[in-house]
């Protein structure tokens, strides 16, 4: 591991030990365990969670929300945001479009869903799909204004086949943004997760979450957010930004 | 307004341009007027002219990078092989990769190695394009652009950012492989003295719009006289030409 790598991974840790020794000190002064309780509680009920099958069993369940609704979102922004950003014609269609949905509240394409679709898998991943695609959409097409036009004129000189000047050409130039994207996508789209599945699920974080907050049970908020938040931090560590990094090796040199 | 071009492509293997005009843009300024030439196989062609005098734009017209314009292209039937004034190598490929790049599926696989070694870059396939100079970079797009065995070789400014001695060894390879493998080059220069070195003829654009004031053979073999007869001619027909002398 580079050195500089090793020293961020440290800091890092360490920062992260400093915020769970505040918490304790937090919930030590405080001294209303109702309210915020310590970390050590809050990790006893995720063990106790955890044997008992219902953590890992709803984290599964909004994972697999988030998977889909991640990899839909993805697909659709990357594509949206690609003939936007390489059409002008095509861009002055879908702006306005895209000004209304990153302007729209969440919480109103989420009831709608609901409303429109029903109570049910479909309504909740097209929901948040929905939420995210434009902002995947607007970094997308960053990236495709962005595209080299000396290497497209290569391309046409050459006469590289469709596939292969996406694959050679067109995609390793917009790696670093559908990186960004997804980074940026992955952390908006879990919290969306939760939110729908408060709304209108019957089983996941989401909803386990609103079933102690029903009880006002902190401990039992803290125990399902901190611990999938726990898991979205490691996928993005061990997936994402390694992902990204390599995407953006060419361009540090 | 600005047609497009016809373009079509035929089993006899000569080149035809015909450039009634080219436009920047519908209504825009017209940069190219009645521009016509033709090249048999092996030819080495010389668009010759002062800077913006419209090289690039009948160069890019020849290639089939841009069809807004009036009149007709026959090309030979066969690859095109390009290099670009800038070189263009694909940063996230080694030189060795960015000239199989080129190369369409099914077709031979050409002799990385011995490409490279005959534009002078014989240790460099497994180079990233960063760790290239300029110059270096520019003979590797050469090579890319001889990988396809092309019949037709398009070259924007082949010999900019060289040293006389290299730029005379790629007019040479360019020279060689015209006359061995019966490609037809159309190359663009602002180097009178490379003109001479690799052009069988050299074509003057000048004028606004550029228009083709001459079209001239240069005078091959070892005999140089008639060569600097022609030069001297050319710089007296066209003073604007002192400064790329």
């Amino acid at each position: 591991m580079p050195p500089e790598r090793r020293r961020a991974l440290r800091d890092g840790t360490l920062s992260l030990i400093g915020f769970v020794a505040l918490w304790w000190i937090a919930a030590a002064l405080v001294r209303t365990p109702e309210l915020l309780p310590s970390p050590a509680a809050v990790l006893a009920l995720v063990g106790q969670e955890t044997l008992a099958g219902a953590l890992p069993r709803n984290v599964g369940i909004t994972m697999a929300r988030v998977a889909v609704a991640f990899t839909l979102s993805m697909l659709a922004g990357s594509a949206g945001g690609y003939l936007a950003g390489r059409s002008g014609r095509a861009d002055a269609w879908l702006d306005p479009w895209l000004i209304i949905l990153l302007n729209l509240p969440v919480l109103l394409v989420i009831i709608l869903a609901y409303v429109w679709i029903g109570l049910n898998e479909l309504a909740a991943v097209l929901a948040v799909t929905a939420a995210k695609v434009p902002t995947v959409m607007v970094t997308v097409r960053e990236g495709a204004r962005a595209l080299d036009p000396g290497l497209d004129d290569l391309a046409a000189a050459f006469r590289l086949g469709r596939l292969r000047r996406l694959r050679r050409i067109v995609l390793p130039q917009l790696a670093p943004y559908l990186a960004a994207a997804g980074r940026s996508g992955l952390s908006v789209t879990w919290k969306i997760v939760l939110i729908v599945e408060l709304l209108g699920r019957p089983s996941g974080v989401g909803f386990a979450m609103n079933l102690y907050f029903q009880d006002f049970n902190v401990t039992g908020v803290l125990a399902y957010g901190l611990a999938f938040a726990a898991i979205m931090l490691v996928v993005e560590k061990a997936l994402l930004q390694p992902w990204e990094r390599r995407a953006n090796a060419w361009r540090r040199g | 307004m600005p047609g497009a071009g016809a373009e079509t492509m035929r089993a006899d293997p000569a080149l035809e341009v015909t450039i009634a005009e080219k436009r920047f843009a519908a209504g825009g300024r017209t940069v190219l007027r009645d521009i016509a030439f033709g090249a048999p196989p092996g030819a080495v062609l010389a668009l010759f002219g002062s800077s913006g005098a419209g090289k690039t734009s009948t160069l890019r017209i020849v290639a089939g990078l841009d069809a807004a314009f009036r009149g007709r292209i026959i090309r030979p039937q066969g690859r095109l092989g390009m290099m670009f004034q800038e070189p263009l190598l694909v940063p996230w490929l080694t030189v060795g990769e960015n000239l199989l790049l080129v190369v369409p599926e099914g077709a031979p696989q050409p002799d990385v190695p011995a490409l490279l070694a005959e534009v002078g870059l014989p240790d460099a396939a497994s180079r990233r394009p960063r760790e290239l100079s300029l110059g270096m970079a520019r003979r590797a797009a050469l090579a890319r652009a001889l990988a396809v065995g092309p019949s037709l070789l398009v070259l924007d400014e082949p010999f900019a950012s060289l040293d006389p001695q290299l730029a005379a060894g790629l007019a040479a390879v360019i020279r060689r492989r015209a006359s061995r493998d019966g490609m037809t080059v159309v190359l663009t220069t602002h180097d009178l003295d490379q003109v001479m070195a690799v052009a069988d003829r050299v074509l003057v654009l000048s004028g606004v719009p550029a228009t083709l004031a001459a079209d001239l053979a240069v005078p091959r073999g070892a005999d140089a006289a008639p060569r600097a007869a022609l030069r001297a001619d050319l710089l007296g027909r066209f003073p604007f030409l002192q400064g790329h002398a």
